[in-house]
Formats: C-alpha cells, sequence, structure tokens
C-alpha cells in the first residue's frame, strides 16, 4: 500500500489559481492545518488498516512544498507504522527519505536504523534520489550535483550501517571525521535497498549494478510503462543479473468496486483531482537544467513520451481508457493488473489505493476489496520460482502464510 | 563576421577542455559569456574583435565532447582559480575583461582575487549581489512565458526572436536544445540557488578601472543593482540602456559597442 498523503479538499478554481501544484500554492491560500492535521492521522489509519487486511508493506514517501504530498519526513509516519504494526508481518517500505536532501546523509542511516529496530527488522529502505523541485528549490541541492551527492551520500550510509570499526569519511560532499552509527540496522549488512526511478538512465543502470530493487515509480499505469519495463530487462541481462522480477517494482493506481459502472462512478472525480491539480507540474520545475546528466537530457529530448500529453484536458474515462488508473469489478482489476504484472515481470505491485480527493471511507473500502479478492491472486505469482532477495528476510518465509489467511 | 580560430585548451590536471574562439587584433580582451553558452554572444564577440583580440572561453562543460568537466570543479574558488590557470595558458598578461551576466561575475570575482592581473574591465549586467528588498530571478526555472520579458525589454523583438531560435527538426534541434539547457546547469553549479558567493566581501580588492552596463529594462536583476556593484568598485562608471533587458549587448548592441569602446579606448 503506497500512500502520497495528500491535500484532499483543494479549492475547486485551484487549477485556475495555480500552474503547478509544487512551489507555488501558498499555504495560507490553500491550506488549513486543522484539515492537515486529520490527513496525516488518516493516512496512517488507512494504511494501518491496509496491514491488518493483509496487504505486504506500507509505503511512505518524502516530498516538499507541495499539495501532491507532503510527508516532509517520511520516517516520521514510518515511526508510527512501525510501532502499531508489531507483531504483523509487514513490511514498513520508506520509499523513502531523499539523501541528496539531507546532510549530513547518516541522520537517515539513523532514522533508518531506528525504523529497522523498532519493526524488529521490517524495514525495506528505499532511497529515491528525489524529485527535481524537492532537492533543488526546497532543499538548494545544486542541480548538476543532486545525482552524484545522492551516490556518495548512498556509500556513506551503506558503509555506516555495517561498518565494524569507526571510519573516516573524506569525500567530495560530505566530511566526517569520525562515524560510528548508533543504532544500527538489525538486517545486516543491510536491509533491503529500493531505489526509485522515472525512466531507464543512469539510476537505472547504478541500481542493477548494485544489485538493488529498481521502482519504476509511474503515474501513467503499465501499458504505458512496457518500453521502459524491456529497457530495464534489456539491462539486467547485459549487467548479468538474473531475471528475478522481485528485482522490480512498479506503481499502479488502483480503484476496485463491486462492478466496472460503480467502480468508474466511485473513482472518477478522484482521479481527476489527481491528474488535474495534484501531479500537475509544469515543465519548468520538471526540467530544471542539470537534474538530468548530459546523456540523459540528450535522450529525453529525443524521446520524451509523455511530452505533449496535457493532463488538465484529459477526463477520468480517459485516465481509465489508457490505463493510469486501473478501476473496476474484483475481476476486472485482477485481470487488468496481472497482464501488467506478466508483461512487466512486475515482482511487488506498489498498490496506491488512495488518490486525489478520496475520503477515507472510500480508501478502506478499496482497500478491503483489493485485500479480499483481488491481492490473494496476484500474489503468488513469482513464489514458487522465484526467491524475494529485496524483502526483509524475517518476513520471507512468514509471507505466504499471511496471504494465506488474507485469502 | 570572421571566423574565429578556435584552440582546445586541456587544462586542471587535463580534466577539463576548454574552447577557446580567438578573434581580431589588437590589445587582448577576454570576454566571459553568461548563463546561456558562448553560442548566443558571438555576433557581439564579433564587435569587440574589431579592436581587439578577443579570447572567448568556454565555461567549463559547455565545450562540445566534454559535458562531464563540470565536474571537476566543486567550488566557487576552484572556479577562480581555474580562470586563472586558463589566463596563464593563454599567457594573457593584464588582459581587459568583459563579463555578461554570470560571466561578469566570474570577472569581477577574479580582478578581486588577482588584482593585478586584469587591466579594464566591463560588467554587463552582472549577478552577484542580493538585496532582499530586490529578490535575482532564479533564471533557470522561468516559465516560457516569464523568461523573455524576464531576459528581454522587447519580448517579441528581432534579438529575443534570434536568441530563443532553435532548428526546426533533427540532431541539430536535439543539440541547440541540450546546449542551451547543459550551459545552464554548468554555470549554475557556481550560483545555485542564489547568485551569491560573498562576493561583496570582496570587491573592494578590484584595481581595475571598470564600467557597469545595464539595461534598463533588465527583468532578472533589477538596474538598481548597477549602483550596488558602483559603490563596492573604487571609481566604477554605471550606464544604463535603454530599451533593453538583461542581455543589452544583444538587445541594443550598437549602444552597448560604442560605450565599451570608448571606456576600453579603442
Amino acid at each position: 500500500m503506497f500512500h502520497l498523503m495528500p491535500y484532499r479538499d483543494l479549492p475547486a478554481d485551484f487549477d485556475q489559481r495555480y500552474s503547478s501544484a509544487y512551489i507555488d500554492p501558498v499555504w495560507f491560500d490553500v491550506a488549513d492545518p486543522d484539515k492537515v492535521g486529520q490527513y496525516y492521522n488518516a493516512t496512517l489509519d488507512e494504511m494501518l488498516f491496509a496491514a491488518k487486511a493483509g496487504l505486504h508493506g506500507l509505503c511512505t514517501n518524502q516530498h516538499h512544498q507541495n499539495v501532491y504530498g507532503f510527508m516532509a519526513n517520511p520516517s516520521i509516519m514510518g515511526a508510527v507504522l512501525a510501532k502499531e504494526t508489531n507483531g504483523q508481518n509487514v513490511a514498513i517500505i520508506q520509499l523513502g527519505s531523499t539523501l541528496p536532501s539531507t546532510t549530513p546523509p547518516t541522520r537517515i542511516a539513523e532514522e533508518y536504523a531506528m525504523l529497522d529496530c523498532i519493526s524488529g527488522g521490517r524495514l525495506v529502505a528505499g532511497f529515491p534520489t528525489g524529485l527535481p523541485t524537492d532537492a533543488t528549490i526546497s532543499n538548494g541541492v545544486i542541480p548538476v550535483e543532486q545525482r552524484e551527492r545522492y551516490r556518495e551520500a548512498l556509500a556513506l550510509v551503506t558503509k555506516a550501517w555495517s561498518a565494524k570499526e569507526i571510519f573516516a569519511w573524506n569525500g567530495r560532499h560530505y566530511q566526517l571525521g569520525m562515524v560510528n552509527l548508533w543504532p544500527r540496522p538489525i538486517q545486516q549488512p543491510h536491509p533491503p535497498i529500493w531505489i526509485p526511478g522515472s525512466g531507464i538512465s543512469s539510476t537505472a543502470e547504478y541500481v542493477v549494478g548494485q544489485d538493488h530493487c529498481f521502482c519504476h515509480l509511474s503515474y501513467y499505469g503499465a501499458k504505458n510503462a512496457e518500453q521502459v519495463g524491456d529497457r530495464y530487462w534489456e539491462l539486467v541481462a547485459r549487467k548479468g543479473r538474473d531475471d528475478n522480477p522481485y528485482r522490480f517494482s512498479f506503481l499502479q493506481l488502483i480503484g476496485v468496486a463491486e462492478t466496472d459502472a460503480e467502480a468508474e462512478d466511485l473513482y472518477a472525480a478522484h482521479a481527476e483531482y489527481f491528474f488535474h491539480k495534484l501531479l500537475y507540474t509544469p515543465q519548468y520545475y520538471q526540467a530544471i537544467p542539470g537534474c538530468l546528466e548530459y546523456g540523459a537530457l540528450v535522450q529525453a529530448l529525443q524521446n520524451n513520451p509523455r511530452a505533449g500529453i496535457n493532463l488538465r484536458e484529459l477526463k477520468a474515462k480517459d485516465f481509465f481508457a489508457r490505463g493510469f488508473v486501473v478501476v473496476g469489478s474484483p475481476k476486472t482489476v485482477r485481470e487488468q493488473l496481472m497482464d501488467g504484472i506478466k508483461r512487466l515481470r512486475m515482482g511487488h505491485l506498489l498498490a496506491l489505493l488512495h488518490f486525489g480527493s478520496m475520503p477515507t471511507e472510500l480508501c478502506k473500502r478499496n482497500i478491503d476489496l483489493f485485500a479480499r479478492e483481488v491481492l490473494p491472486h496476484l500474489a503468488p505469482q513469482w513464489d514458487d520460482r522465484y526467491e524475494d532477495r529485496w524483502w526483509p528476510e524475517r518476513l520471507r518465509t512468514k509471507r505466504p502464510a499471511a496471504m494465506a489467511a488474507a485469502s | 563576421m570572421a571566423t574565429p580560430e578556435v584552440r582546445r585548451l586541456r587544462l586542471w590536471q587535463d580534466r577539463i577542455q576548454t574552447e577557446v574562439e580567438i578573434s581580431g587584433r589588437g590589445p587582448p580582451l577576454v570576454y566571459l559569456h553568461g548563463p546561456w553558452g558562448l553560442a548566443p554572444d558571438r555576433a557581439f564577440v564579433a564587435s569587440l574583435a574589431e579592436a581587439n583580440t578577443v579570447y572567448a572561453p568556454k565555461h567549463p562543460g559547455t565545450t562540445r565532447g566534454d559535458p562531464e568537466a563540470v565536474h571537476a570543479l566543486d567550488t566557487w574558488f576552484d572556479l577562480v582559480v581555474y580562470y586563472g590557470e586558463l589566463f596563464d595558458k593563454l599567457e594573457l598578461s593584464a588582459p581587459a575583461l568583459v563579463g555578461h551576466s554570470f560571466g561578469a561575475l566570474v570577472a569581477a570575482e577574479f580582478a578581486a582575487t588577482a588584482p593585478k592581473s586584469v587591466g579594464r574591465m566591463v560588467l554587463i549586467d552582472p549577478v552577484g549581489l542580493w538585496r532582499d528588498d530586490l529578490p535575482v530571478k532564479n533564471w533557470m526555472i522561468l516559465s516560457d512565458k516569464a523568461r523573455r520579458p524576464s531576459l528581454f525589454a522587447d519580448p517579441e523583438g528581432e534579438a529575443a526572436r534570434r536568441f530563443f531560435e532553435v532548428p526546426s527538426e533533427g540532431a541539430e534541434r536535439i543539440d541547440t536544445l541540450a546546449q542551451f539547457i547543459w550551459a545552464q546547469a554548468c554555470s549554475g553549479k557556481f550560483v545555485w540557488p542564489i547568485a551569491d558567493r560573498g562576493f561583496a566581501k570582496r570587491a573592494h580588492r578590484i584595481a581595475a578601472p571598470t564600467l557597469i552596463l545595464w539595461g534598463k529594462a533588465d527583468g532578472i536583476i533589477a538596474p538598481a543593482y548597477a549602483q550596488e556593484f558602483a559603490r563596492r568598485i573604487s571609481g566604477a562608471r554605471v550606464e544604463l540602456i535603454d530599451q533593453a533587458g538583461h542581455l543589452p549587448h544583444l538587445e541594443q548592441p550598437q549602444t552597448v559597442m560604442k560605450t565599451v569602446r570608448a571606456f576600453l579606448g579603442g
């Protein structure tokens, strides 16, 4: 269960007033802090509900200065989830804290180690590079340095987790004279590492090279990710890695109801809210010079599949028809998801079961139906042939039992 | 416009390749381009070359074939020392420096660091200072709609049209766009997110006679900054240019050239 924690009740004319969901909306013109308090609580409730319903992991993320999702520090959310799910076979997936934005990054190493300890070794350590706006505008990271900072920070964090001796880190971006982290994660030498990316570029190369799990966080659905999927698996083969599907995660917006018609009716407004209001980021904030390395920049200019899509011109029926959102009866959703799982060789499905303005009751209903009627049919897809090496070890053997209980 | 000699230098322990376009005859003059690369400034450079030998280096990372050079310099200090090395390699002794925007800040910083190494200096709409009441616009994150009027007094004029012109298709289009974006990335490395690297603390060291030119309609950094620079640089003279924005040398090339020429004594 993936959650963005968006602002759920934006003014109707929000998309006329602002040309971006990021950076520009002024807090005091748009937001109500009491409501925001309720959203944070509702988000935690929904995720804990998902854990009880039998979903395998709870996924938080970090964003700043926007209406689209503002878990500014996902470790705060993760701490609540880790504590409240003690004794449950559910992973705490931090997807996660953004390394280049945090100085020194050992702060994140500490927070994640705390989460792994609190959860009893159930942490999945996600390390996004961070969206351009998050890193460079909200946190002042120099665009052309974002990726090199990220790589150095990740190397520092993984060393800090497992080093048996106190060490000095004399890096290009970080200098620490005596690193001796307290606490260390239960999972040694490190918890499973998941790294998000929006396409196949230097990040994906790096992820495969390091044998971590690559998470394609697209909001455009499996149907529109086939090219990325193919290129990912080509990369995996080229680098001599195995074809274990669990090294690939994919995000999908999902809305389940009793019938297709009911689902389309229930989720239409929330899908439009998500794509029209929350996801809307103009090109000048997405493509900040330097955030893409030179090779990736040239590649993006040659081939940008989403250039030319104006989300605000599309309606709910388009989002459904194009597969941006998978909605329908349990049977329809199962079939569509299974097509995507097979086509992309998806090991982990990051189910965005809350999106847009969805109220908490509807979200819980969505979770409940998904957990009872959809998940049990999807979960065993790869289990008999592949081991999930990117899952907390203590949960690996228990997972089939949990699934059996859920089904 | 005569084709300049292009000299490719290997600098910084061989980690940076920089093309320097050399043209004209006369006393040496170094031109340091702004955030959008050397390409938009070539006509202006050609005018300078009518009375000077002009050396126009490309900022590290913007030389074709070596985009990674931007990663060879980490800090503002590195960049200033790098320019010292570049000038040494070109065997220039106290050349005149002319810089625009980001390039003008580099020129001014170099002149403050090595006061005896600069002859005369012209700063065209330099960045590098900051006033809370007059925030400098971040030119790297402007919408298309905001960018033209921020850069040009006449957003629809010929200078603006030429500045934003991109070949309609093919590899040339990709290359032009990539260079335009990457040049901002490479210069932005040293001034993101606010183009204030403490130059105000060092400005007093500048010994070079200095001319400060400013487009009256500069929408990136307000013309009031001309006085902010002038009061920190001993003896500096200010000229405001009518009907020009952040790129007066493109929008009013003749006026700018005439003023520069008179100042340099050419």
